[in-house]
């Protein structure tokens, strides 16, 4: 690159039913990295915006929902395939976010992408483990299988940016739920650019909807919302997640508190559990 | 000619209910410290039947110390020890079925051919199937070597006392909990008669602790710092208080609250087999059923024929004795849910529906209802939206699968659902899109301890049954 041309600032935007608005309330706020060197200004998404995403995401539900596991699980791959290629660009957004080195960096951005791929796995057997056929005392045919829970607002990590986010997302949406996630505030960049992974990615609009901003200003709204079903508390703190775990019942949403997590570990099938239904069909046998 | 039923009543002498009976803390029964006491009455009679006491905070605290001193060496025996205390308990349980069954009619109201032939078989089963669990717990599909929570809270209601007493404490001490139960206050005898149960079959003192007591009761015990997990069945309106209680702890929290289920029946039904499911799905224990058929969705093809056959069935319905050999329909559980089904239905014929039962002589005293259906409503009046947890339908009529499955999904609750056509593909089709725990095609109100039960939305979270019912009592 000649010294002498200015390089392109890209404008970072919301991502919420598949199109890149700004916040409506037009507010923005700056974001550093851990120096406290600039890096961009950040849309500060307000409780309009969490509504937005809400009708956004409960739009979605039922294409999503009703999509094939085996469908589901080649558009978790198709996010892998696409991170996949745009590495360089997180590898450096990841590093600037969250202070790392690059290979630090880069390490964090592979298991990201490795995680949609261990997702994407999942699609099609989470409901092989978490079925049953059930041996009733009688002449009936009786089933469990399991479906996604609905709409969930999720709190990504404060922390871990790009890789806890990654890791509290793919498990909502692998098994058919929406989502409404809401960014790590000091280090929304990385998330904010996901949205234009997941925007190439045949993910339907409005299956993951992603607001840059505070927790505690939107997570009492999505927490109070009769449209959410669920809400993942993770990048809450505590006194935020009990004063949100409180208003989450006015809907009875099942709610995913937070504890201490390794992103770098197996995930394990947990986060894909939280959020799914279990449901049971009888059905008599007879000729 | 028309046929007479004579009185068949089951005997009462094979039930011994003692005057008054203490709390069961620590293998022994004490009265409340306070010594408070409470009157359980039979609301077939209103007779009071005996005299409990009324657990309070410092109750609470002695049996959830009794609990979590108990849990330390139950938790420590091997799965196949814990297995056969609980295989002892079935057993009994078996044994004093008839007991336990009047017992139940007794203090409940419901009729002794359910709680002879639905209630008690439950029980015995669902006690007979978490032993088993007990020491195969590592292949139940949470990890190698799950643990148990510890001491567990569990707040019964009065529809099926004791089965939900199984429902809960089975399960619980399988994985290895301790539990404090607090059974509903107006049914309180035969979670007593299990303490004796539990003193017969030998079990360690402190694993199950029974408190009798009121809502405060309750309250207190979910509330306690020292339970590590809390179960409630009950109303939702209860359920999501107990949600805001627990916000902010550790403990693990299952609910299975109300319902509203729609039970759609389609034209090419066979009709008199959905008649059938119609009245079991809504008269079944007088209504008391959190999973209740309330809201019958027929065809519009087939709502003429389908309601006469119904009345006519609903006719033929006997209402009286609980403990009458014939009785279809019991007795409402308490004079204030007989108020709120009176009000209920007022409001369904204040608000335009048409109120329709079958003329029946009710006994004159204790807390009666006939067997009552309103056509003519609509998704807006009260008693399409509230559970009335009484023998009470509301009927409303749908011309196609999909406006079916629009109405019947149409509520805040998603407990269960039934589905009437002999079309499989159809059968299917609905099963998917209905937002319910459990769909019965063809069938209505079945229940097994293999089987999970439990709500989509405000109908709560958890299941209770089979392989999923473990894991409300496993740290996963």
């Amino acid at each position: 690159m000649s010294e002498s041309r200015l390089g392109v600032f890209k404008t970072y935007k919301l991502f919420v039913g598949g199109k890149f608005p700004r916040s409506e309330s037009g507010r923005v706020y700056e974001v550093t990295d851990p120096k406290g060197n600039w890096l961009a200004n950040a849309p500060l998404a307000s409780r309009k915006d969490a509504r937005d995403a809400v009708v956004a995401a409960r739009k979605a539900f039922g294409g999503w929902s009703g999509a094939t596991a085996y469908n589901r699980g080649q558009i978790l791959y198709r996010i892998a395939e696409m991170l996949e290629g745009r590495r360089e660009q997180f590898v450096r957004e990841v590093a600037e976010a969250e202070g790392l080195s690059r290979s630090k960096a880069a390490a964090v951005v592979d298991a990201a992408v490795d995680r949609w791929v261990w997702y994407a796995g999942w699609t099609d057997k989470i409901g092989q483990i978490a079925g049953a056929a059930n041996p009733v005392a009688g002449p009936y045919f009786n089933l469990s299988t399991t479906e996604p829970t609905g709409v969930v607002a999720v709190l990504a990590p404060q922390e871990s940016s790009f890789l806890g986010l990654v890791s509290v997302l793919a498990p909502v949406i692998a098994t058919g739920n929406t989502a409404v996630v809401v960014t790590s505030e000091r280090s929304p960049l990385p998330a904010l650019s996901l949205g234009e992974v997941l925007a190439t990615s045949d993910l339907p609009g409005g299956v993951v909807n992603v607001l840059s901003g505070k927790a505690a200003e939107m997570g009492p709204h999505l927490a109070a919302h009769g449209d959410v079903n669920a809400i993942d508390l993770t990048g809450a703190d505590a006194e935020l997640a009990t004063a949100l775990e409180t208003a989450a019942a006015d809907n009875l949403k099942r709610v995913l508190r937070p504890r201490d997590e390794d992103w770098s570990a197996e995930p394990g099938t947990d986060r894909l559990l939280a959020f799914l239904e279990t449901k049971t069909v009888w059905h008599p046998i007879g000729v | 000619m028309a046929f007479e039923y004579a009185p068949a009543p089951e005997s009462r002498s094979v039930v011994d209910i003692a005057p008054s009976y203490g709390l069961f803390v620590d293998g022994e029964f004490r009265p409340a410290e306070d010594g408070k006491v409470f009157k359980t009455v039979s609301p077939s009679s209103e007779e009071v039947l005996s005299e409990v006491a009324q657990a309070g905070q410092s109750d609470v605290d002695a049996a959830v110390r009794a609990a979590r001193k108990a849990f330390e060496k139950w938790s420590a025996l091997p799965g196949a020890e814990r297995a056969k205390y609980l295989f002892r308990i079935a057993r009994i349980i078996q044994e004093r079925s008839r007991e336990l069954a009047v017992l139940e009619s007794l203090d409940n109201g419901k009729p002794i051919r359910e709680s002879r032939d639905a209630d008690l078989p439950l029980v015995a089963a669902h006690f007979f199937y978490y032993a088993g669990w007990a020491d195969k717990l590592g292949h139940a599909g949470f990890g190698s070597d799950p643990k148990p929570l510890g001491v567990a809270g569990q707040v019964i209601p009065w529809n099926f006392p004791l089965l939900m007493l199984a429902w809960k404490i089975a399960p619980a001490l399988a994985c290895g909990n301790t539990v404090v139960l607090k059974p509903a206050e107006t049914t309180p005898l035969s979670a007593l008669f299990f303490a004796d149960i539990c003193r017969q079959a030998g079990l360690p003192k402190g694993v199950v602790n029974i408190l009798t007591g009121d809502g405060s009761t309750g309250a207190a015990l979910v509330a306690h710092p020292d339970v590590n997990k809390v179960a409630f069945t009950g109303s939702t309106e209860v359920g999501k208080a107990i949600a805001r209680t627990v916000a902010g702890t550790e403990k693990k929290l299952t609910l299975e609250l109300g319902g509203k289920a729609a039970n759609i029946v389609f034209e090419d039904a066979p009709i008199d087999q959905a008649v059938e499911g119609i009245v079991n799905g809504i008269f079944f224990n007088q209504g008391h059923v959190c999973c209740a058929g309330s809201r019958l969705l027929v065809q519009e093809s087939v709502q003429d024929e389908l309601l006469e056959a119904l009345k006519r069935r609903m006719s033929t319905l006997r209402v009286g004795d609980p403990l009458d050999k014939n009785t279809d329909i019991g007795a409402i559980n308490s004079a204030e849910q007989l108020a709120r089904i009176k009000s209920l239905a007022d409001s369904g014929e204040a608000e335009g529906a048409e109120r329709w039962a079958p003329r029946c002589e009710l006994p004159s005293t204790g807390y009666w209802f006939a067997p009552t259906l309103f056509t003519g409503v609509t998704q807006a009046h009260r008693i399409a939206r509230e559970e009335i947890f009484g023998p009470v339908l509301s009927v409303l009529t749908f011309r196609t699968p999909a406006e079916a499955v629009e109405k019947a999904n149409n509520t805040p609750y998603g407990l269960s659902a039934g589905i009437w056509t002999e079309k499989g593909s159809r059968i299917l089709w609905m099963a998917d899109k209905l937002r319910a725990g459990v769909v019965w095609a063809n069938t209505f109100n079945k229940f097994d301890p293999t089987s999970p039960f439990g709500g989509y939305k405000e109908s709560g979270f958890g299941r209770e049954g089979g392989r999923h019912g473990l894991e409300a009592y496993l740290n996963v």
